[in-house]
């Protein structure tokens, strides 16, 4: 890039996860860029999901940097509360709090994090169901909703926040089949409105035709990154053609 | 014959007459007693379980060791000890103030560990969900941890209330003027069971309603699933 590239909003430098005597990272490199949506994929025990989780702190990091938007979020100075705010997570599981509405899922951080009163809170709220296409269900429980609508209602929770990157981790791996593409859609259209986003997904077909770039990692390392059409279409390296072949043969 | 016997021996209308205010008495110092059992060992208990939750390893070593030997103390052991022994270090604890701090203190111990369990048996993708958001430890606690262990925790907690409240009995080993200790008094003064009788309805007027007031917070608090 020349002139003045625009800086990544999320960098990640020599990254090491060490959990005990089992090491889940191996020195991971990547940037983010803003507006970019970058698939992670690689066999499951890889570390892409622990990527993600060093990416908010949910994990510590063993060793080495990452920076949201140039704040280094293990400088022991830093406000981690306010650098998460800027950190979108959705979860496999959802983690859709059960005892309040859909409603009152998105805008709980909305009131307690940023200090915003209910009537704003839930009117910023509405807006982020309305984008996920549920703006009819405010009022429902998350007992009340399909897979398909509680996931939804995870990513409305994080993109009322307005985050500099949402970490998809596994978004659609606990859904019905039939549930994944109205998840996918919303996903889609994100992207479409610009934010910046990192995937941790099996949805291949989906990496294909939504994905700016596609990061595979196996055994705590990045093997290859590259263009979705390049990475699927012609690996360099064998072990991606390998697990690409193994998927297909399902 | 017998049934006239039966009658005039627990069911002696002169006598229970006589000790009927004894014994409303004694309702209102059980009532009292319990409210302050329940209020000061609940809310100790709550609180001995949210220090709990932030790991510090000796306070809660100092936590898990007290609660135990209090969850293991027979409760008449410690009233007895406050009320008669405490003396003997220059501490004059009257027997309402003994019973309620033995069976307040016994509440508190089992009360802590059901907020404990119930705070354990919240999901960690619930804590994952809230501090990706940006809400701090005790915010979390606050808003999305604790109102979930809540409802958890109210069954067991109801029954451990109502089985220690109706502990406040023993409160008449120290004088006590509770409802057994007036049913008993009644009983030497008049030769005749029917004040115990007396004392034995008023428990049941006073502890089904509670058992009650427990099934429907219960159900109040069962979110639609």
């Amino acid at each position: 890039m020349n002139g003045f590239p625009a800086p990544p909003i999320l960098e990640v430098q020599g990254l090491r996860k060490t959990f005990g005597h089992l090491e889940v990272l191996k020195g991971i490199d990547l940037q983010v860029h803003p507006r970019e949506m970058v698939f992670v994929i690689g066999p499951s025990g890889s570390g892409k999901s622990t990527l993600l989780r060093c990416c908010n702190r949910l994990e510590e990091p063993t060793a080495g940097h990452v920076r949201v938007e140039g704040v280094d979020i293990c400088d022991p100075q830093v406000d981690i509360n306010a650098v998460r705010r800027r950190i979108g997570m959705v979860f496999q599981a959802f983690n859709l709090y059960p005892h309040l509405t859909a409603l009152g899922n998105v805008s709980l951080a909305l009131r307690k994090a940023l200090g915003k009163s209910r009537p704003e809170a839930e009117e910023i709220a509405r807006h982020a169901l309305v984008q996920v296409g549920l703006a009819d269900k405010a009022k429902a429980y998350p007992a009340q909703l399909s897979g398909g609508q509680q996931q939804r209602v995870g990513i409305a929770r994080a993109l009322a926040l307005e985050p500099a990157v949402m970490l998809f981790d596994e978004p659609t791996s606990a859904l019905d089949p039939e549930l994944v593409g109205s998840v996918l859609a919303v996903m889609r259209q994100m992207r479409e409105s610009g934010m910046t986003m990192v995937v941790v997904s099996h949805e291949m077909r989906f990496a294909r035709s939504a994905a700016d770039r596609v990061v595979f990692m196996d055994h705590g390392q990045i093997l290859e990154e590259g263009p979705p059409d390049k990475l699927f279409g012609q690996p360099d390296h064998p072990r991606v053609r390998e697990f690409l072949v193994s998927l297909e043969a399902h | 014959m017998m049934w006239g016997r039966f009658l005039d021996t627990f069911f002696n209308a002169r006598v229970m007459a006589q000790y009927l205010p004894k014994i409303l008495e004694g309702l209102l110092v059980t009532l009292q007693l319990a409210a302050c059992i329940v209020v000061t060992g609940i809310l100790a208990g709550l609180c001995l379980a949210l220090i709990r939750s932030f790991r510090i390893r000796p306070v809660n070593f100092c936590i898990v060791l007290a609660v135990d030997v209090l969850r293991a103390l027979p409760p008449l052991v410690l009233i007895i000890l406050f009320y008669f022994a405490l003396p003997g270090v220059g501490v004059r604890l009257s027997g309402f103030v003994s019973t309620w701090l033995a069976l307040g203190m016994v509440l508190t111990a089992f009360a802590e560990e059901i907020f404990w369990a119930g705070i354990l048996a919240v999901p960690g993708g619930q804590w994952e969900a809230s501090r990706s958001t940006g809400l701090t430890f005790i915010q979390t606690l606050a808003h999305v941890v604790l109102p979930q262990a809540v409802r958890l925790t109210i069954p067991p907690l109801t029954n451990r209330t109502i089985a220690i409240t109706k502990g406040t009995e023993l409160g008449a080993v120290v004088a006590v003027g509770e409802i057994l200790y007036q049913a008993q008094t009644g009983l030497s003064f008049s030769y005749n069971p029917s004040p115990l009788t007396l004392g034995a309805i008023a428990y049941v007027l006073l502890f089904v309603p509670i058992v009650y007031f427990g099934r429907w917070v219960e159900s109040r608090f069962a979110w639609r699933r």
